[in-house]
């Protein structure tokens, strides 16, 4: 009974810091400055609805980049050798100790006009592309940013795959491409998806990225952070905004439960 | 792992032990008093010991023993906002003009108790008919003063830059930068179309916005504030409107970016040094607004960041050092002859306020967003179809 | 198949890999530029121990990391053993709380806690207590999104664990707090430490809360870097970062090859059994 009451400070702490907060979201959310209710603050975030789904657009098309890119490399991870697939997650997540504006800085410097990666395009004859400024070079940064998040579960799933299914498989007549569509894909779908709401939600409610490689085009993580310390003070519609934006996530988690048949628990790294 | 933790236990403390020095330096001349106050500024506003000026900051230390925490902002809304959200305090501001006057609408400045600022007798008498915003000098002591106007690349820019118009023109579509603040770019739209500043009329701020909505979808312009310093020095960008006195820094770094104000006119803009409401050590906020207006520390100061002085001896000490080091131009850039022409921002109406913030998101926001719209909603129906397809294969197999 | 795979990795690694490579190369860059090459240069590391805003902001970072991860770690552990006695429905609702400040997006947890501690400040300055956003407030939103880790990595190690054993403890004469202290927390050690490790981990990464919590004289490296991204970065702070990436990078190293060693060690003695 008595361990019970060892997690008696957790909860505590959490009703302070998560659950009054997320109150006071929402409180802001339905007052006009004044203190009354009202519906306007919501209404209002039908402005922003553009904003919204841009960056609903660009957050998909970076998750779905990172799934494409970090599925091979948690595959390739999982089935080297013991002490290599040491080195490779540690080479994984040592960026991570290395400042994110620093390391997204550093980008502006490789794409931009007369950057480094334009240098080297000309050097070789293609020629300068205009990539700073872009969507493209937002899409880099979030998939720059958040590609370990998706590469991390995905090999972890996969190295709890028995190895003795996959011989049976094999011993059973199925060929290579056969035993990643029949075992191995639907195997590590766990985490895949933990690596899609890992890699979805951050991406969907950044707020430095597009400023620095989007030259200004605002997601919906900008508008929010100017509604409470930058150009445009209004916390009442930074918080309806904030709290379309939490529901939004919370469906998206929703619907992506509905891939998970419930069994496998959040997959840590 | 628990090796790894202890490691990093290690170089935790080594990278402590290695700040240790900062601490244990300087400050010979008065002991710390054990006060202190915090100063918010502008980015890069500030002599900070760089380039052969003296460090403002320090030596305030050094001659009063009171310890300076330093903290910037890139917008004066940020400043704004910063105090408005709660939670954080400072003992002096500068903010610019418009925002003082909001700021003595609503309460949040200390009047100045000028026996404690004796310095402020060198503010010139002649900038003080342009201090609109606290006309009785109440509240502020100015700090700083310039023109906004446009940089641009001569090697790129052949047509004549004399007009705000040109920052509309497509032949330099991706290569134009704009005000990331509405007040600057609104300001921008509205002397382009002949209007005040400080209108209250709604149509006419519609208007502007308008005019910005056409900006952003011809030439494709960016929003920065100070990224202009690099943008344009390393010439990702040729035409850019900015504050006078960062464009002889830009010169410095890249003699190709030259300035002109434009013939419709232009923004005078006056930052001025405030105590804010809640300051906890007012009295040493006083001094350190003194100790900025010492000739020599105004002259240290104005010659690093190149704006225009308030001050009437660093002002003259500037010019000489300003022709000296840049030429004549330089000295007509930054003390122009006649102010004519120029218009300084004043508070607005609350109501006008809201609506420029409002209009400010929806130019930001401006765009066609169709593409987007239906590739989401695709791109949502491709799931949902693929989560019921799922469901039917599963359903299948558990029937089978 | 395998020239493949290994191209694959390497440009992988290499995307990963060219910025930090970038920002390494600048810091010995004698211009302030960050993208024009003026020279060699050892200059910034010089100063950069003589830049007291930089140190400044390093040492709240290491203080606000270390802080955090500790309190965090305690209560943590503590709340995953309580929630491992709870029955099934109980916990899942526990669950379910533990898991909102991992999804929510960051931003919205930065904002929801800037209100509740302006609101509480508002409060207090009623009462004429001058309370400002500082470390303290730092910390306490460090430990809260730190705390979720501790628990996930330590509630996989109590389940692994054999209850007996603090039972038997238990009967051979031990109360409870000793049983705890010298059966419950041996055990699951390894997951504490990993809990430990992660919320240092991010504590010292995080920028987006930290920006909407900290106050003007508590500003993390994080948060300094972001006021100087919006003009320019010190090439200082690319030599402190250099500095940081490759004490971590030969910190990992050393102990991946002593790893390897013992590994190869203990198969060596095994086969030598075998024999």
């Amino acid at each position: 009974m008595y361990k019970k009451v060892a997690s008696l400070p957790y909860l505590i702490w959490m009703l302070i810091f998560i659950i009054v907060p997320l109150l006071f979201v929402a409180y802001y959310a339905f007052t006009t400055p004044n203190g009354s209710f009202t519906f306007d603050n919501i209404i209002q975030v039908k402005e922003h609805i553009y904003v919204l789904f841009r960056s609903i657009w660009l957050g998909l098309v970076a998750t779905f980049v990172c799934l494409l890119l970090g599925y091979p490399m948690g595959y390739i991870i999982a089935n080297s050798t013991n002490s290599k697939q040491r080195t490779m997650v540690l080479l994984t997540m040592l960026p991570m100790w290395m400042n994110f504006l620093l390391r997204t800085y550093a980008w502006m410097t490789i794409l931009e006009n007369n950057g480094i990666l334009n240098s080297f395009l000309e050097l070789i004859g293609i020629g300068k592309v205009r990539i700073i400024n872009t969507s493209g070079a937002v899409v880099l940064g979030m998939v720059y940013n958040f590609i370990p998040f998706m590469i991390m579960p995905i090999y972890s799933i996969m190295t709890k795959i028995d190895k003795r299914i996959i011989e049976a498989a094999e011993d059973l007549g199925a060929n290579r491409v056969q035993v990643f569509y029949r075992i191995i894909l639907p195997l590590s779908l766990p985490g895949v998806i933990s690596g899609i709401t890992m890699v979805f939600v951050p991406a969907v409610s950044t707020f430095v990225i597009s400023r620095m490689l989007g030259g200004g085009e605002l997601l919906i993580g900008d508008v929010i952070e100017m509604q409470f310390l930058g150009s445009t003070y209004n916390p009442y519609m930074g918080a309806a905004l904030a709290l379309v934006l939490m529901v939004l996530v919370f469906i998206c988690m929703a619907v992506m439960n509905e891939f998970d048949d419930g069994e496998s628990e959040a997959i840590m790294i | 792992m628990k090796k790894v933790f202890s490691l990093i236990l290690v170089s935790v403390l080594v990278l402590s032990i290695c700040s240790l020095p900062a601490t244990a330096q300087d400050t010979e001349e008065v002991p710390l008093t054990g006060e202190s106050i915090t100063v918010y500024n502008w980015g890069d506003y500030i002599a900070n010991g760089e380039d052969g000026f003296i460090d403002v900051n320090k030596e305030f230390t050094k001659r009063t023993g009171i310890k300076v925490n330093y903290d910037t902002f890139a917008t004066n809304e940020e400043l704004y906002t910063k105090l408005k959200s709660g939670g954080s305090y400072y003992d002096v501001i500068i903010p610019s003009d418009y925002m003082i006057s909001k700021m003595i609408a609503e309460d949040m400045l200390e009047p100045l108790n000028y026996d404690n600022i004796p310095n402020a007798k060198f503010i010139s008498e002649e900038l003080k008919e342009h201090c609109g915003f606290d006309p009785e000098g109440k509240y502020s002591v100015p700090y700083a003063w310039g023109r906004v106007g446009i940089l641009y690349n001569e090697k790129y820019v052949d047509d004549p830059v004399d007009s705000w118009s040109i920052l509309w023109n497509q032949k330099y579509k991706n290569k134009i930068l704009m005000f990331d603040n509405p007040r600057d770019a609104f300001g921008i739209a509205q002397k382009k179309l002949g209007m005040s500043f400080n209108t209250n009329n709604p149509e006419d701020w519609r208007a502007a916005a308008e005019e910005l909505k056409i900006q952003k979808s011809n030439v494709n312009c960016q929003y920065v504030m100070d990224q202009i310093f690099s943008k344009m020095g390393n010439e990702e960008a040729y035409l850019a409107p900015y504050y006078a006195g960062d464009a002889l820094t830009i010169y410095g770094d890249n003699p190709n970016v030259k300035f002109a104000i434009p013939k419709e006119g232009t923004n005078l803009f006056v930052d001025a040094m405030c105590i804010p409401k809640g300051s906890k050590n007012k009295e040493a906020a006083e001094k350190y607004i003194n100790f900025i207006c010492e000739t020599d520390i105004a002259f240290e100061n104005i010659s690093y960041i190149n704006y225009s002085s308030p001050h009437v001896k660093a002002a003259e000490m500037h010019k000489e050092y300003l022709a000296e080091n840049f030429g004549d131009w330089a000295v007509e850039v930054i003390y122009p002859e006649t102010l004519d022409g120029c218009e300084t921002f004043i508070a607005l109406d609350n109501e006008t306020y809201q609506l420029a913030d409002r209009l400010w998101l929806e130019v930001r926001n401006s765009g066609d967003y169709t593409l987007t719209i239906i590739l989401v909603i695709g791109a949502l129906a491709l799931l949902i179809g693929f989560i019921v397809f799922l469901r039917i294969k599963k359903h299948r197999r558990e029937n089978a | 198949m395998k020239v493949l795979s290994r191209i694959y990795t390497t440009l992988i690694f290499i995307f990963l890999y060219a910025p930090i490579v970038i920002l390494i190369i600048f810091s010995f860059n004698s211009s302030k530029s960050r993208s024009v090459w003026g020279g060699f240069t050892l200059e910034w590391y010089s100063r950069l121990f003589q830049d007291e805003t930089i140190l400044n902001a390093l040492k709240n970072t290491l203080i606000v990391s270390v802080v955090a991860a500790i309190f965090a770690t305690i209560i943590g552990t503590l709340a995953a053993i309580g929630i491992d006695a709870m029955n099934k429905r109980l916990k899942k609702i526990i669950m379910t709380l533990t898991n909102i400040p991992m999804v929510n997006p960051e931003i919205v947890t930065g904002v929801s806690l800037l209100l509740l501690y302006s609101i509480v400040f508002g409060i207090l300055s009623k009462f004429g207590l001058d309370v400002s956003l500082g470390l303290v407030t730092l910390i306490l939103s460090h430990i809260t999104f730190n705390i979720p880790y501790v628990i996930l990595s330590v509630l996989p190690k109590l389940r692994q664990m054999n209850k007996h054993i603090y039972e038997a403890a238990i009967d051979l004469g031990c109360n409870p707090f000793q049983a705890f202290m010298k059966v419950v927390i041996p055990e699951i050690r390894p997951g504490i430490m990993t809990g430990m490790l992660m919320a240092f981990t991010l504590s010292i990464d995080d920028f987006i809360i930290s920006y909407f919590t900290s106050g003007p004289t508590s500003q993390t490296l994080s948060v300094l870097i972001y006021s100087m991204t919006r003009r320019q970065i010190s090439p200082k702070i690319n030599a402190l970062s250099a500095l940081m990436f490759v004490t971590v990078l030969s910190l990992l190293l050393i102990v991946n090859i002593r790893q390897i060693r013992e590994e190869n060690k203990a198969k060596n003695s095994k086969s030598i059994v075998k024999l």
